[in-house]
């Protein structure tokens, strides 16, 4: 389960304050879906939830499971069982693909304690979530990302997504960029993964994803605060009505 | 005219004297006793390499060596020695200096390969063949560099190798120069690699230290390769004494429709400086010259390269990847020059550079010297820090900073060592490279993407 209270956020080395404020809960098997404008904040969040330097917490908690994530390094919060799809999956020159699953397979069972991986188990493991996938083996040979068009990024960080089995899955407008098969396949993907002791944070403008990825709940921010919240209903009022109502309501 | 004597510092004082007190004794047919006055007085009136010299810019030997360590004397057998070489396990053939002296009990001599003549350098010196002038003056860029010169006075050992016409050697030659590090001292080493038509070999030339006292090393390589030859060269200069100063000089004069392909590795490498002087003998040849520079706390290394088109049809590509820690410093010097009648050249040099902290400083410099008309040449310096959403990225993904880190600075490096075509050696130089990435402490600053 995420918990969020009071969060507020600043970016590092600027006086712009982002999140103010905001709370948010997410329940292990639940999907919970966040809309908002451009500049509410929604990337922010991610960002900040999965640890990312650039930000300062002015105040409130992020708790993963009763547990303050704030505290923690990116690496240990990926070892908690946050994951993030991020929207634009950096490039790695250099790096194949299969060494760096590899890598990040083994570093969390490390961190958990876990025995790494043997290679026949872990080559077994990916090309049966590749294949899920409709990912090419020739891609996972490849140096991670580059080169990669949108669709196959994203569809790469469902397939790490696939193999981290992380608790608590946040996706960053993974519907970017997408087509409408490769929407289809990466929604798929996602719903495959869908299971009771599993939470999703999905964030997206468009209520287009939602038709895949079906959410138990909508939130709606604005100005860096949760605004709304409602059922899957709301992500058709929104669509059809847009988010100025709410721009008053922060 | 007045003769102008310059000032000498402590070290050139002392090498005046030692050149004086050992030139008797060092080897060398009267031709070769020429070449080595002749260097000398050229060292005598140009003095140590400093910063006024555009070559040395960045690498003030004059203000780096307080004094001019001892010469070494020919060692014994080496138990030190030979555990490292035990623990290297290199494939094929083995030449073994220590303290620049050629150790035929550490090498492995009793199996060559047929086509291959192998000499120690005190004899091939003495030989009685009338072109060792020309093979130990090198291509004609090299001519006047002061720290070449030095060598070319006071060179006392190393390798002779002669690869016959069409010999294909399926494995290696290594020449490993150990400094046994046991009392400070200078030595001054050359080995010649006479590669004939059509012959196909890999030298691998290595440099390390196995003890803490400081070594002065300058050190020569020569290649003439015939026509239609394939000659890759790898060095790997690692584990040296923090206080060392080395200069390692690749001399290169390749044949036509010949490959030439140098990679070299210098990491623990306290003060270096290599410089490669390559020159195209024949046409519609391609040469590759490449290197990784892992520099951390004090070091500095300096890559200085001179590639003389001299002939039309030359293809020649270079690339060096450095990282810069600590206070270390990065020197990279490329010269490409065309000469007026060597039409259709295709050139490309690149250096990218990572600097990891504030503390760490690159030098870069390409200076294409073009005459010809007809050309294609190109030149790309970058330096920059590791990126910060990269790294995030990976951390994300559960990988420990550390981790993160490695694996970015092994990717940076390993694009150019991809082209160390052969997979054992290819391995070797990437477990190097793991090794210094471990033994890293500092953490790393970062940029933002550009």
């Amino acid at each position: 389960m995420l918990e969020i209270r009071n969060l507020v956020v600043k970016i590092a080395d600027e006086d712009k304050q982002i999140l103010n404020g905001l709370n948010l809960t997410v329940n292990d098997g639940e999907v919970a879906a966040i809309m908002g404008p451009n500049g509410s904040g929604k990337s922010t969040l991610s960002y900040v939830i999965a640890g990312k330097e650039d930000y300062e917490v002015l105040d409130g908690e992020i708790l993963l499971n009763g547990e303050n994530v704030l505290e923690m390094e990116a690496d240990q919060r990926a070892a908690a069982g946050i994951f993030l799809a991020f929207q634009y999956p950096l490039e790695i020159p250099g790096v194949a693909t299969m060494t760096f699953l590899k890598a990040a397979m083994n570093a969390q069972r490390k961190a958990r304690g876990e025995a790494e991986l043997l290679t026949p188990d872990f080559i077994k493991r990916v090309n049966a979530a590749a294949d899920r996938l409709g990912i090419a083996k020739d891609m996972l040979r490849r140096p991670l990302n580059v080169g990669f068009s949108g669709g196959e990024k994203k569809r790469m960080e469902i397939l790490q997504m696939a193999l981290l089995a992380p608790s608590m899955c946040i996706l960053d407008e993974t519907d970017s960029g997408l087509d409408i098969d490769a929407l289809r396949i990466v929604s798929e993907g996602v719903n495959a993964l869908r299971d009771k002791s599993r939470g999703f944070l999905v964030i997206t403008h468009y209520q287009r994803l939602l038709d895949h990825i079906v959410p138990d709940t909508v939130h709606v921010m604005s100005r860096g605060r949760i605004v709304k919240t409602g059922g899957k209903e709301l992500a058709l009022e929104l669509e059809k009505n847009g988010y100025a109502a709410y721009a008053e309501a922060a | 005219m007045a003769i102008v004597t310059p000032l000498r510092t402590a070290a050139e004082q002392q090498l005046v004297e030692q050149f004086a007190n050992v030139k008797a004794e060092l080897p060398g047919a009267p031709s070769v006793r020429r070449l080595r006055e002749a260097a000398f007085a050229g060292f005598e009136a140009k003095g140590l390499p400093n910063r006024r010299l555009e070559a040395w810019r960045y690498t003030d030997l004059r203000g780096l060596l307080r004094e001019a360590k001892p010469l070494a004397r020919p060692a014994a057998d080496n138990a030190a020695a030979r555990a490292r070489l035990a623990e290297l396990n290199l494939p094929g053939v083995r030449l073994v200096l220590v303290d620049g002296n050629f150790a035929p009990a550490l090498s492995t001599l009793a199996e060559l390969p047929a086509g291959i003549v192998i000499q120690p350098l005190t004899e091939a010196l003495v030989s009685a063949r009338s072109d060792l002038p020309r093979i130990l003056t090198g291509p004609v860029v090299a001519e006047g560099d002061a720290g070449l010169m030095l060598n070319t006075a006071l060179m006392r050992d190393g390798v002779f190798i002669e690869i016959a016409d069409g010999v294909d050697l399926a494995e290696p030659i290594a020449i490993v120069s150990l400094s046994s590090g046991e009392a400070e001292a200078a030595f001054f080493h050359r080995s010649v690699v006479l590669v004939g038509a059509h012959a196909k070999a890999t030298i691998v030339e290595i440099s390390e230290s196995l003890g803490a006292k400081a070594a002065q090393i300058n050190g020569a390589l020569i290649f003439e390769t015939g026509d239609g030859s394939e000659v890759q060269h790898l060095r790997l200069v690692t584990r040296q004494a923090e206080q060392s100063v080395q200069v390692l000089s690749l001399l290169a004069t390749v044949g036509a429709q010949a490959k030439f392909d140098s990679f070299a590795l210098a990491c623990d490498a306290a003060t270096l400086r290599q410089q490669h002087f390559v020159r195209y003998a024949g046409e519609h040849s391609e040469i590759g010259l490449r290197g990784v520079n892992l520099i951390d706390r004090t070091e500095h290394t300096d890559v200085t390269l001179v590639m003389d088109h001299a002939v039309p049809h030359g293809t020649s590509r270079e690339l060096f990847k450095t990282i810069i820690g600590g206070e270390g410093t990065g020197v990279f010097q490329g010269k490409v020059i065309v000469r007026q009648y060597a039409q259709k050249t295709d050139g490309g040099m690149k250096s990218n550079t990572l600097l990891l902290n504030d503390g760490a400083t690159m030098f870069n410099k390409p200076e294409l010297e073009i005459f010809a008309d007809d050309v294609v040449c190109g030149h790309g310096a970058t330096v920059a820090q590791m990126d910060a959403d990269q790294l995030f990225y990976l951390m994300a993904r559960g990988l420990p900073r550390q981790q993160a880190e490695a694996l970015v600075l092994q990717a940076f490096a390993g694009e150019a060592v991809e082209f160390v075509q052969d997979e054992t050696l290819r391995e070797l130089v990437m477990a190097e490279i793991e090794r210094w990435l471990q033994g890293r402490r500092d953490t790393v600053s970062v940029g933002e993407a550009g």
